[in-house]
């Protein structure tokens, strides 16, 4: 349990409800702001040796993913290894909307929630009868099934299994070529990102979230008290499919292509890990989750290159799998509650010095 | 001017004092050779405190389970009398699912805390008000509206009855973390945030310290004698029992032995000897 603080007095449910409610968690808010503003400089000056902005925007398109993944499986208690084909339907729903119906970027985008989020209440309907690995076994089977529907169905194909997408114009605007445009793509993912996350944030101090949570922790409780636990745990999967068909849909916008063979199962499973490792049930640790799982890799690549030079080049993904996999072992082991936990505990540290409890 | 009243009512039955409230006939209930319940009938009255006692085994949780709908027995009605409007009608629970059975007002804290264990006492008390919440997702999202509003109105309810129960020092721990007889009010405390028509308690006092019954005896009869709310109670202190309910029904084996009022009970020969057991 997180230290409650001592002293911090609230006169309204208002200002006891806010999300940031003391001036040291409003001068942090600045912090994180003030960083994210300075970051695409960061990344294209001084930090471009570690960090690259295309990485940076990849990281706030799997953010999406994550917040929506952490709802059903953090919050409401349902696994789900389908998270995965969830962003390829957004991918290929916005992809199809684009360039097949011609019709703006933001109505192939809308569409892709929404339709991603239907297609995930559909999968969840197994929820209601299965807990657990059972659950799982069946959300594989709607991961396998998107997959051999977006490689079969040549419709959807330019070349190969790959749709290609057009650079994004929405209204007389387009987006630049190359290192221009991964600039103005940061700001894009930025606003989305950000807004999902306060949604996702929302969501779970709202009487929604608060359902799926009584759902997770007890469901014949839930269903004393009136949940109805049937229309949560699928509104849940609709919830968490929509975000998935955001992350989706822009992820194919911004690399420009939509094909399944990015939504695999591994991808499914990187969600479920980013989730554990950020911290079951919080939104900020799928965003900490989201960050650590996608940039890690990259480092290690690039570290491993730096010490072993270029013929190190073959070795390259199999020792960086060793490692990932070596790390994710070491919090299931010493901190299985995630990065959110080390954060809160770090916090708790600073707030006692110099006592230690 | 700040007033200490209570401004809500906990009591959501539009039946009359004295007038039929519950209605159990015939039911009987069987977990494969096991008979938990066999042809049980009682009647419960509007502003009772009912009580629902017998020796362990004897089918008491089962029948709970059967109102609130966890269990659905082969055979028998449970109904439910309602006044709504002026407009007099009964439902028959033993159809009907548990969380529609919750929004007929029927209300139940468990033998076994069956409390959301990561939440706060706040948030399980909040949950006690969902039936009497919209849900709507994007709402919920936007957060800033109609999904503040609500949040604040229910919490005021909420916070009478933190008041009730005296929990105010425990509102923000996480259930899971509190001793287990302030867990205990808790539960009480979230069936009573539904506003019961009927409230069902499956032993709120076991594993108390006598001080512990003192108080949930006295909340008891609170929510009931100053507040209206009807009570099915089970419980396996006697003499907690003798004095605070109105009207006994004895089970034994999944049978009714004995329906009266406590005086009657106390005489009643075939529940001296369950109790005391048969020694011929
Ligand atoms: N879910 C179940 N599956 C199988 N048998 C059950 C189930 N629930 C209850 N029983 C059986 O039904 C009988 C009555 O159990 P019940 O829990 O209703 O007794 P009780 O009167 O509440 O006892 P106690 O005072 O110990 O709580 C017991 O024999 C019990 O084993
Ligand atoms: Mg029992």
């Amino acid at each position: 349990m997180a230290a409650s603080s001592t002293g911090t007095y609230f006169t309204s449910y208002r200002a006891e409800s806010a999300l940031r409610r003391t001036k040291a968690e409003w001068a942090r808010l600045a912090l994180i702001a003030g960083f994210l503003l300075a970051l695409p400089s960061l990344a294209t000056g001084p930090l471009h040796q570690v960090l690259e902005l295309h990485v940076i925007n990849m990281v706030l398109i799997v953010v999406i993913g994550a917040v929506g993944l952490n709802i059903l499986i953090g919050y409401t208690g349902q696994i789900s290894l389908g998270h995965g084909g969830f962003l390829c339907v957004g991918a290929f729903t916005a992809g199809v909307f684009y360039q097949r119906f011609d019709l703006p970027a933001p109505v192939g985008i809308f569409a892709a929630v929404v339709f991603t989020a239907a297609l995930g209440a559909f999968f969840g309907l197994p929820a209601l009868r299965l807990k657990g690995l059972y659950l799982a076994i069946a959300t594989l089977a709607s991961q396998t099934v998107i997959i051999f529907v977006a490689s079969q169905w040549s419709w959807l194909h330019d070349q190969g299994e790959t749709m290609n997408l057009s650079r994004l114009r929405i209204g007389g605007f387009e987006i630049a070529a190359r290192g221009a445009g991964h600039w103005q793509w940061y700001w894009i993912l930025l606003v989305f990102a950000v807004l999902s996350v306060y949604a996702g944030r929302n969501l779970v101090r709202s009487s929604v979230g608060r359902s799926f949570m009584a759902v997770r922790d007890q469901d014949i409780a839930a269903a004393a008290i009136g949940v109805n636990v049937t229309r949560a745990k699928v509104t849940s999967f609709a919830v968490s499919s929509g975000f998935a068909g955001l992350a989706g849909a822009l992820w194919a916008h911004y690399r420009g292509n939509a094909t399944p063979e990015t939504f695999v199962l591994e991808t499914s499973i990187l969600f479920v890990a980013m989730v554990i490792v950020g911290g079951l049930g919080s939104i900020a640790g799928a965003v900490y989750g989201a960050a650590f799982m996608w940039m890690v890799p990259e480092l290690i690549t690039k570290a491993l290159l730096n010490v072993g030079g270029s013929e190190w080049t073959s070795r390259v993904p199999h020792l960086e799998m060793i490692f990932f996999g070596l790390l994710i072992m070491l919090f299931l082991i010493f901190e299985p509650r995630g990065l959110d936990r080390i954060w809160q505990r770090t916090k708790d540290y600073f707030r006692f010095w110099p006592f230690r409890y | 001017m700040l007033t200490r009243a209570y401004q809500f009512d906990l009591n959501s039955s539009g039946v009359a004092a004295g007038e039929p409230l519950l209605d159990v006939s015939g039911v009987s209930l069987r977990f494969g050779g096991i008979r938990a319940l066999s042809d049980v009938s009682f009647r419960m009255r509007q502003g009772d405190i009912h009580a629902v006692i017998g020796p362990n085994g004897a089918g008491k949780s089962s029948m709970l389970n059967c109102v609130s709908g966890l269990y659905r027995p082969q055979e028998g009605r449970i109904q439910l009398h309602t006044v709504r409007d002026g407009e007099v009608g009964s439902t028959d629970l033993v159809t009907r699912k548990p969380h529609q059975i919750a929004r007929l007002g029927v209300a139940r804290s468990f033998q076994n805390i069956e409390l959301f264990g990561h939440l706060s006492v706040l948030e399980n008390l909040m949950l006690g008000r969902h039936i009497h919440m919209k849900h709507r997702v994007l709402a919920g999202m936007v957060w800033f509206g109609p999904a503040r509003r609500q949040e604040f109105a229910h919490r005021e309810f909420v916070e009478e009855v933190i008041d009730l129960l005296q929990l105010q020092a425990h509102r923000h721990a996480p259930v899971g973390a509190l001793a287990y007889g302030i867990q205990k009010r808790v539960e009480f405390g979230r069936a009573l945030c539904i506003e019961p028509s009927l409230l069902l308690l499956d032993e709120p006092m076991a594993g108390m310290n006598a001080e512990e019954k003192e108080d949930m005896a006295r909340f008891v009869l609170d929510v009931n004698e100053l507040r209206g709310v009807s009570v099915l109670i089970i419980e396996h202190d006697m003499s907690v029992i003798m004095d605070i309910s109105s009207h006994i029904t004895v089970l034994d084996f999944g049978k009714v032995i004995g329906d009266g009022t406590p005086t009657e009970i106390a005489q009643n020969d075939d529940v001296i000897r369950a109790y005391l057991g048969d020694d011929e």
